[in-house]
């Protein structure tokens, strides 16, 4: 039953299509540009990728939100893994369901609040606005992702794997490194890219959060268009959005993969 | 022609050698002491006492829901008695983790590590010990050659078929050479011919490796077929254990008749004992039934049912001659032909609906009893089991 596109549908798709990617596409574009200025087209170009990594200060940014990114990311997969196994192995324990609503809860809260929250927290407590603070908040933000992704994957988990472990003479915590850990491994890895993906491209809550010495590459970005578009920052974007796509096609792989392997073994 | 006496007579396929169960000296190998199992409010398993012997092949059989999967786990160790205690040669088991008994199961999941050869399944339980490289390697040929699976060693879960897997789960839960096997509906998840050739299997391997094996069931075929004793369950308690036939030929109470194998139902009061057989007035029959039942000890007016099993009646289009006991009238409700044999379904003047099957031992027949015919059902006085109600 191949239904024909009719000419509304193409319509429809071209144009929702274009709202959302035409303007990236503009950007990726011009990041090719030979010309200085930025809106007239000068011909064919790497020129600003070669400037871009020749510019200290942006490098630097790029550095710095490298490193953010991994930890923060590394951080959040282990507590977000940890809450996951809470929230679906320890039954009904008091107060479960308000933990699971506080475990999702930054995935809506507006991201201006989760920064102001913790940037009024970190003074609180009197800690020096930088890198640490930065990837804290990272990882507060991302968690939530990785819980997400990890508890779907527990949730379709046959327990009875873990108990033919021990029935065969594993205790428990060689029960779930040598089972358990294996078998959501895969989900494990997509929350790391998400979580590392999001603490990339974020804005929001790193500027909030931020101090000297501690200047991420969005943050970067935003200040330099502010004094004036220049093609370098389009090269920079570029980058970001490879990276970024990377990542979510990459999470998106890999948690299917092992959804289509979970299901094969079922039966 | 008188029905053989009773101290000579045997019901079933006895492995006569074979009956630790039947000697007050022998000391058990599994034995559960009024154990219960509550989870909250339900009850699980009621004050339950049991004796397992080693060498025994033992099943649990009974309704789902009847606590048999709770029994099997707390030998496992995966549950723990809320009261009452289970020993496992002598040995208290309370307290003990499941890695820590003597005792492996077969899942009925079958519970294969997807992300592991058929060889490194097999091999887990016995890295766990900590045996050397080369042991383990022997011991894994062996189990492969014993469930004949040794092309197939490299293989993960995912590629291979139900049967395969079912071996590899068996394989696995033997590899250690527990003490006692624990086999939860083993066969549940295989296709009937399938089922039927790995039930003689099972029994193979279980003789020659003379492990105890508690398998646990719902399929009372299955447990015929293979047990050596068979516990029958319901709500939590076990209603006899006995060997396959006696719990097919004598089964204790009406639960059992109706639970293992097809039973005809008879209600009646008991007249009286005549020369060792019971009188009893049924008004399923016009004459008062006899039946030989001598272990039965009743009094007169007592209610009863009389079971009888569809084999163990005859049906014909004559009517008995005058000393023809157990004679009941009806008409031919339903037949069904099922190849190895004919099915009749007859419908008795008082409404209830009497089962008899008749095996074809030729291929054809003169003059084949029809729908609706009137016909005679008879059934000889030791064909019966009284039931007290």
């Amino acid at each position: 039953m191949t239904r024909r596109l009719s000419i509304f549908n193409v319509t429809s798709l071209v144009m929702g299509f274009a709202f959302l990617y035409l303007p990236i596409l503009l950007l990726v574009v011009y990041s090719f540009n030979a010309s200085r200025l930025v809106t007239v087209w000068g011909g064919f170009s790497t020129q600003w990728y070669g400037a871009l990594f020749r510019n200290q200060a942006l490098m630097e940014a790029a550095w710095v939100t490298l490193r953010i990114a991994l930890l923060s990311a590394s951080i959040a997969t282990v507590l977000g893994t940890l809450a996951a196994l809470a929230l679906t192995r320890y039954g009904r324990f008091p107060g479960r369901t308000l933990f699971t609503g506080m475990v999702y809860a930054p995935m809506v809260m507006p991201e201006v609040v989760t920064g102001l929250s913790l940037l009024l927290f970190f003074v609180a407590v009197d800690l020096d606005r930088g890198f640490w603070t930065i990837t804290l908040a990272h990882t507060t933000l991302t968690m939530c992702f990785v819980t997400v992704v990890v508890q779907a994957r527990l949730m379709t988990f046959d327990r009875s794997l873990e108990e033919a472990a021990m029935d065969l003479g594993a205790p428990p915590l060689r029960t779930f490194f040598s089972v358990t850990l294996p078998l959501i491994a895969p989900s494990i890895v997509a929350g790391f890219l998400l979580a590392f993906t999001l603490s990339l491209d974020d804005l929001v809550v790193a500027s909030f959060n931020t101090g000297p010495g501690a200047t991420t590459l969005p943050i970067k970005i935003y200040s330099q268009v502010r004094l004036g578009l220049s093609p370098e920052i389009n090269a920079a974007s570029t980058i970001l959005i490879g990276l970024v796509t990377l990542g979510v096609i990459l999470a998106t792989l890999i948690s299917k993969r092992s959804v289509l392997r979970s299901r094969r073994n079922a039966h | 022609m008188p029905p053989p006496s009773r101290q000579s007579a045997s019901v079933g396929a006895v492995r006569r050698a074979f009956a630790p169960w039947a000697d007050p000296d022998a000391k058990p190998l599994i034995r559960f002491e009024n154990v219960t199992k509550r989870f909250g409010e339900a009850v699980a398993v009621d004050h339950l006492t049991l004796d397992i012997f080693e060498g025994e092949f033992f099943c649990l059989l009974g309704p789902s829901g009847c606590g048999k999967t709770t029994l099997m786990r707390m030998l496992a160790g995966f549950e723990f008695p809320t009261e009452g205690m289970i020993t496992l040669a002598g040995q208290s088991l309370e307290g003990v983790p499941p890695y820590r008994r003597p005792v492996n199961m077969m899942f009925q999941s079958y519970a294969l590590f997807p992300h592991m050869s058929v060889e490194k399944n097999i091999a887990f339980g016995l890295r766990q010990d900590g045996l050397p490289k080369s042991e383990i390697s022997d011991r894994v040929g062996e189990m492969l050659r014993l469930v004949q699976l040794e092309k197939l060693a490299k293989r993960y879960p995912s590629q291979l078929s139900g049967g395969q897997r079912q071996r590899v789960a068996l394989a696995r839960a033997l590899a250690k050479r527990p003490k006692v096997l624990l086999l939860d509906e083993p066969l549940g998840a295989l296709d009937k011919k399938l089922r039927e050739e790995t039930q003689f299997e099972l029994m193979d391997i279980q003789h020659e490796l003379g492990m105890t094996f508690v398998v646990v069931t719902h399929d009372q075929e299955e447990a015929m077929t293979m047990a050596d004793r068979i516990a029958v369950m319901d709500h939590g308690r076990i209603v006899q254990v006995a060997t396959p036939g006696e719990i097919y030929e004598q089964p204790k109470t009406r639960f059992i008749a109706e639970f293992v194998g097809d039973v005809n139902i008879l209600e009646g009061h008991v007249q009286g004992q005549e020369s060792g057989l019971w009188h009893v007035k049924s008004p399923s029959a016009e004459m008062p039934l006899t039946i030989d039942d001598p272990d039965e000890v009743l009094h007169s007016g007592q209610a009863v049912a009389i079971a009888v099993r569809p084999e163990k009646m005859v049906v014909q289009r004559e009517k008995p001659g005058p000393e023809a006991v157990n004679v009941l009238t009806g008409e031919v409700w339903d037949i069904g032909y099922l190849g190895d044999w004919t099915v009749y379904r007859i419908r008795l003047a008082t409404g209830e609906i009497l089962r008899v099957s008749c095996a074809n031992i030729s291929r054809f027949v003169e003059s084949p009893i029809d729908w609706d015919e009137q016909v005679y059902v008879t059934f000889a006085p030791g064909a019966a089991v009284i039931l007290a109600e």
